[in-house]
């Protein structure tokens, strides 16, 4: 019996020495639901500068986890969504951000795709009509209309 | 004949691009700070961890930013360069030992040289991200005003100082 509670007791222990072995880890996440959406909201949008093609929600890099410990402390002291992001920008450049500003260097980006639609567009009804006005133009010669009726009879 | 040339001449056009492109530096990302103001901070010395340094304490001098570390691999490609500028005297370099233990990094600059006037310790990052630091070593020149005038990601190499570095120091110092 005695053996029993005292490998109760042992487990309980252990279970309450691990929690505080944990609770350092976790802190962040339990101090507020609404700071901490907010810092998952920007991990997504936020580049890991090491790793390049991986936000700061994908990334492990030591420096993601800095820099995200960083958006944590300014959410927490309450600053938007926006002023997190400029204050980001501020010293590492639009490249932080994992979906690019529209400014002037980055527009052959965004307008770039849509140019090359319109100009393929712009090539296919060309095309087409060019195709077009050679059929229309082209009249039957007399042995092909006497093939047709051929086959037609 | 004419009209079979344009896809070649697209051809050539778009390789030319992908070409340029070989020869661009992914890694080197265009820093916003250049042209502005140094972060301020105030850290501890390494050699003399009670006595702190601020970036205000250079003002008048142009002086090198160097961030290093013992475990950054490509730190010991650029330290000799930086012990032979130091040696040289043109330009004074201070030191940020970026995410480090103490010891390691005494141990390092025991064993390296030491090219720093001294050495801040910034053992969370915090001023890293301050200086936009995401690849250790980066080099910053800051001019006489305090106001950052060219940033180096990565190694400086000898090129890079040959080029770049010590001509804008010239004509910094010059001002």
């Amino acid at each position: 019996m005695m053996k029993k509670y005292r490998s109760g007791l042992a487990a309980i222990l252990l279970l309450l020495f691990s929690q505080l072995g944990m609770t350092h880890e976790a802190e962040p996440l339990q101090s507020d639901a609404a700071v901490e959406a907010q810092v998952q909201r920007l991990a997504t949008q936020l580049r890991c500068l090491v790793c390049q093609n991986q936000t700061l929600a994908d990334s492990h890099a030591e420096l993601a986890q800095d820099l995200l410990q960083e958006v944590r402390d300014m959410a927490a002291r309450g600053m938007s969504d926006q002023a997190i992001v400029d204050y980001l920008v501020a010293r590492y450049g639009d490249f932080v951000r994992y979906k690019p500003p529209l400014n002037k260097t980055t527009s052959l980006l965004w307008l770039g795709p849509f140019a090359l639609l319109l100009l393929g567009g712009i090539g296919l009804i060309v095309m087409l009509r060019r195709r077009q006005a050679m059929q229309a133009e082209l009249p039957l010669t007399a042995a092909e209309t006497r093939q047709i009726n051929e086959l037609l009879k | 004949m004419k009209r079979a040339l344009i896809p070649f001449v697209i051809f050539i056009i778009m390789a030319g691009f992908l070409f340029k492109g070989l020869f661009l530096n992914p890694r080197e990302v265009p820093s916003p700070l250049v042209g502005k103001p140094a972060p301020a901070f105030s850290l501890p010395q390494l050699d003399q961890p009670g006595k702190t340094f601020a970036p205000k304490d250079m003002l008048g001098q142009v002086w090198l930013f160097n961030v290093w570390a013992s475990w950054c691999g490509a730190c010991r490609d650029e330290h000799p360069l930086l012990v032979e500028l130091a040696q040289s005297g043109v330009v004074p370099v201070v030191g940020m030992d970026y995410k480090d233990t103490a010891s390691e990094a005494k141990r390092w600059l025991n064993e390296r040289g030491n090219p720093y006037l001294l050495s801040v310790v910034d053992a969370d990052g915090r001023v890293g991200i301050d200086y936009g630091v995401y690849g250790v070593p980066e080099t910053y020149v800051i001019d006489k005003a305090g106001v950052i005038a060219y940033k180096q990601i990565g190694p400086v190499t000898l090129a890079s100082l040959r080029d770049d570095i010590l001509p804008l120091v010239k004509r910094l110092q010059a001002q």
